[in-house]
């Protein structure tokens, strides 16, 4: 058996949508119980009292990079068909500032919003909202912005390709920057505590 | 007989009325980060092995702005060159994966926050600010949102959390730009979230 199985064939596009739908479930549980339905545990992360949205993350991402590289090591998935989004340098760190500008102002993501509308928060509903008008204006101004939108490509390129490393040792890099990250977030947090406490 | 049913009936009522911060006072703490982060790894490589792909989000709110624009004013949305990718001809643009995902990470959000007592209808706000603030804030952050995952391709799900397990260096350099942009902005929006 060979990964990724809908490459291969082993099911049609309308099976992909009820494994869309069953992976959504996954998702959205996970992010309602680590508490990102909740603006203000999502925007401690950006006042330092709490950084469940940097380990939850950082957790994630070693998971599913160790996850996928021993797999591709053993054989059993090829991961040249798991699909890399290009990488456009300038849109992607213009994009990333408006993105993070929009986290804290919102007190969301857009994952994070639906997981706080399923749970009732009458502003994620609204943030939603938002979502759609500005998606809308952007494909109404989007001519005036093509150019910018795709410039700067540099193809779907990974980091071990573009520095041209072993992907091991990228991903041991990783693994020890999470667990020094780790090691650091609950430093800051005991000290932003003490000094809570001062006040 | 009857002293025992009438103060049952008081505490069946005071309990009525403090339905509210009970229900909340019972809720259930969230999962030890490091947990959810395993759990949400998991699920990660589920969508790897399974789809070949990752996840995301700001992806089905596109499918939907397709999808609306091209119920309201068809002929103007075909113009819409952005949204092209989701106006196939014969089929409907919320026929899309990441639209059939973001309806999951609805229902399986709503599923874990009943287990956990955590599902309440309320405004989540700081404590300086009203309620209409609160809601203007929160469209503006959508909106500013929206327009930086059209930018960069997608949000802090396909970009930072599906990009960065697959090492991509785009999704990488938007991650670490996330947080600047966040952090960089924080001490100016404080009075809205302290």
């Amino acid at each position: 058996m060979m990964a990724p199985f809908f490459k291969f064939g082993m099911f049609g596009e309308e099976t992909s949508l009820v494994l869309a739908f069953v992976i959504g479930i996954g998702f959205g549980f996970a992010l309602e119980r680590a508490g990102f339905g909740s603006a203000k545990k999502l925007v401690s992360q950006f006042y330092l009292n709490d950084l469940a949205v940097f380990k939850v993350m950082f957790t994630a991402i070693v998971t599913a990079m160790l996850g996928v590289t021993y797999l591709a090591w053993f054989g059993l998935l090829d991961l040249s068909l798991v699909y890399v989004t290009p990488t456009y340098v300038l849109p992607g760190i213009v994009g990333g500032l408006v993105l993070g500008f929009g986290f804290v102002v919102g007190g969301y993501c857009p994952g994070t919003s639906v997981a706080a509308m399923a749970t009732g928060k009458i502003d994620a509903l609204v943030y939603g909202a938002g979502m759609l008008f500005g998606t809308f204006v952007f494909a109404e101004i989007y001519p005036l912005v093509e150019r910018f939108h795709e410039s700067t490509l540099l193809g779907p390129v990974t980091i071990p390709q573009y520095f041209n490393l072993p992907y091991g040792l990228v991903v041991f890099a990783v693994v020890a920057v999470a667990i020094a990250g780790f090691y650091g977030a609950s430093v800051v947090e005991r000290l932003v505590a003490a000094r809570a406490k001062e006040r | 007989m009857a002293p025992a049913t009438s103060t049952a009936a008081v505490e069946a009522g005071r309990a009525g009325l403090h339905a509210v911060t009970a229900d909340r006072d019972r809720a259930a703490p969230y999962a030890n980060p490091y947990l959810a982060g395993i759990g949400l790894g998991l699920v990660l490589l589920a969508a790897f092995v399974v789809m070949g792909r990752g996840l995301g989000a700001s992806g089905g709110f596109n499918a939907m702005v397709a999808f609306l624009l091209n119920t309201i004013a068809p002929a103007h949305a075909r113009t819409r060159e952005w949204l092209e990718g989701y106006l196939i001809a014969g089929t409907s643009p919320l026929k899309e994966w990441l639209f059939f995902e973001v309806i999951g990470v609805f229902v399986g959000a709503l599923l874990s926050g009943l287990l956990a007592r955590r599902v309440h209808v309320t405004i989540e706000k700081g404590p300086r600010i009203s309620a209409g603030t609160r809601l203007a804030l929160a469209f503006g952050g959508g909106a500013l949102m929206a327009f930086g995952a059209a930018l960069a391709r997608g949000c802090t799900s396909g970009q930072a959390l599906t990009g960065g397990s697959l090492l991509s260096l785009g999704s990488w350099m938007t991650m670490l730009m996330i947080f600047a942009g966040a952090y960089a902005l924080a001490w100016f929006v404080r009075g809205a979230w302290r």
